[in-house]
């Protein structure tokens, strides 16, 4: 065997362990096998005085975690329950900002899904049984990225859904009736 | 033989009571009657110059065998070729020209006819797209006849009605062939069609643009009634939903309106008020579920609210995992939006 075709297999071999590791993400569609295949951790705090040692990341962290899909369909849901009445588009507004640095009740994706599911003091409704555990998940992982914490292929490049008012060229253009309203 | 022919035919007839339920050929509307007549035209005209071309081309070959001066015209000096050819390929230049023209002042005049439709309007809907179904809201100037539905259009006969179109998430396209289309629907952008169905009958409409997992099972039903049909349909539907009469629609209204259920979607007269997911406020009047994935049935039912995930997976109606309880309540309850 030639030095020559041994170096061509051990390319070979190499670009075959490249394209195998290509294998982005699983999505998943449907709730339930998740909670079955996975077990809920317990709810973590947010505080851990005398140097106390947090629990270990909720098993389920990690099917959400830079799951692109998942983002999305945070992305999605944030506008559809109107997280943006009160958070904005993350820059905050009647509730904290999230696109900063700063987490009240903890940064991890399974503190953000505990805050969103139990709600918080002063503002924050709790979404356990409006929301499926999947969508609380979700949002989770969609709040995160707001602050630049997963990786960059995971997010994504454009909003999910539209937004933004009708072009002015097609807005209606209802006369005006009253007297004062005269035509420019 | 002929006992096959007899045992086919009453098929054959069966099949009649579906025409046109999804056809380009339905003339169900006068915009589908104008397409159907500029098709015509241009059948006509291409298959008149396509028989053309293939006898020319046949006699050529029938004739070429031992014809030696069959290179006169490639070398363009015609005049010096048989006047007879000369004459045809001016002709056959002539005929080109006039196919053309024909093509293009049928199809000039054809738009022209149907924007001159489009103005006429006597009824306003917007149609709303979303992955994947169809959010239909019926205008009126009276607030408090804004009907608002989901993937099933009631048009009244005769009455030019002005659809604005619109998407909530991606590209998708009105297209009920029977009738009018196709016409895209451009997130951001608002685009309209007008249609004035010429006769009664149920139709069937898709989505004609590829907008994701779920493209195919997105289907419009078209329900084409007489003017004082139209009119009982949607008075009937600006009612609010009957209220829950026994103690098991009781608990399916309970979960519904404090529920997973009500966070998405809208029942009227009930706090069940979220908007981003079908109307369900005469959910059983329709004849499908979830977009004409379905038929409308209580078995359908079941299945959907249980699982919709394994009956249209990706759908954003995800799967709550009800308990056989919550979910015979809810089914119930659903049973009675009629």
């Amino acid at each position: 065997m030639s030095s020559r075709f041994r170096a061509s297999l051990l390319f070979l071999g190499a670009a075959a362990l490249t394209l195998a590791a290509c294998e982005r993400e699983e999505h998943h569609s449907r709730s339930k096998p998740i909670g079955e295949t996975v077990p809920a951790g317990s709810s973590p705090q947010t505080i851990y005085p005398g140097g106390s040692v947090p629990p270990a990341l909720d098993a389920r962290a990690k099917l959400f975690n830079n799951n692109a899909n998942a983002i999305s369909m945070g992305q999605t849901l944030y506008q559809q329950m109107n997280c943006v009445g009160c958070h904005s588009h993350g820059g905050g507004g009647m509730g904290p900002p999230l696109m900063d640095d700063q987490w009240r009740y903890g940064g991890r994706i399974d503190q953000i899904a505990t805050t969103i599911a139990e709600g918080r003091p002063n503002g924050m409704p709790a979404w356990r049984g409006k929301l499926t555990e999947d969508q609380i998940w979700d949002l989770a992982a969609y709040v995160r990225s707001m602050s630049g914490l997963p990786s960059k292929d995971a997010v994504s490049s454009r909003s999910e859904s539209m937004s933004g008012p009708t072009p002015q060229t097609l807005t209606a253009k209802p006369q005006p009736t009253n007297s004062d309203a005269a035509p420019q | 033989m002929t006992r096959r022919a007899t045992a086919i035919l009453p098929l054959l007839l069966g099949a009649c009571s579906y025409q046109h339920y999804q056809s380009a050929f339905g003339n169900a509307a006068v915009e589908d009657s104008q397409f159907l007549i500029l098709f015509t035209i241009f059948l006509v005209v291409c298959v008149v110059m396509y028989v053309l071309v293939m006898g020319f081309m046949l006699l050529g070959f029938l004739r070429s065998r031992g014809a030696a001066e069959a290179n006169v015209v490639e070398t363009g000096r015609h005049h010096h070729s048989h006047p007879l050819m000369r004459t045809a390929l001016i002709g056959w230049t002539a005929l080109i020209g006039v196919g053309l023209a024909a093509l293009a002042i049928a199809s000039f005049f054809t738009d022209r006819s149907m924007a001159k439709a489009a103005t006429g309007e006597k009824l306003s809907i917007t149609l709303t797209a979303n992955q994947w179904w169809w959010d239909v809201q019926y205008n009126s100037s009276d607030a408090s006849k804004t009907l608002r539905t989901a993937n099933e259009l009631h048009l009244p006969v005769g009455v030019p009605v002005r659809i604005t179109l619109a998407s909530n998430d991606v590209i998708h396209s009105f297209w009920v062939p029977s009738l009018a289309g196709k016409q895209d629907l451009i997130p951001g952008r608002e685009s309209d069609i007008t249609i004035v169905p010429k006769r009664t009958g149920i139709f069937r409409g898709q989505c004609a643009e590829f907008c994701g997992a779920q493209h195919a099972h997105m289907a419009l039903v078209v329900n084409v009634d007489s003017y004082p049909d139209f009119i009982k349909w949607w008075d009937h539907q600006l009612q609010p939903a009957a209220a829950p009469t026994n103690p098991v629609t009781l608990a399916g209204y309970e979960y519904v309106t404090t529920g997973p259920c009500g966070a998405c979607h809208n029942i009227g007269g009930t706090p069940a008020s979220g908007t981003v997911a079908p109307d369900l406020t005469h959910l059983a009047s329709r004849r499908s579920i979830a977009a004409g994935t379905l038929p409308m049935s209580e078995g359908n039912l079941y299945g959907w609210v249980e699982d919709p995930q394994s009956l249209k997976p990706g759908v954003k109606m995800p799967t709550i995992g009800l308990e056989p309880g919550q979910l015979h309540a809810v089914v119930a309850y659903l049973e009675t939006l009629k």
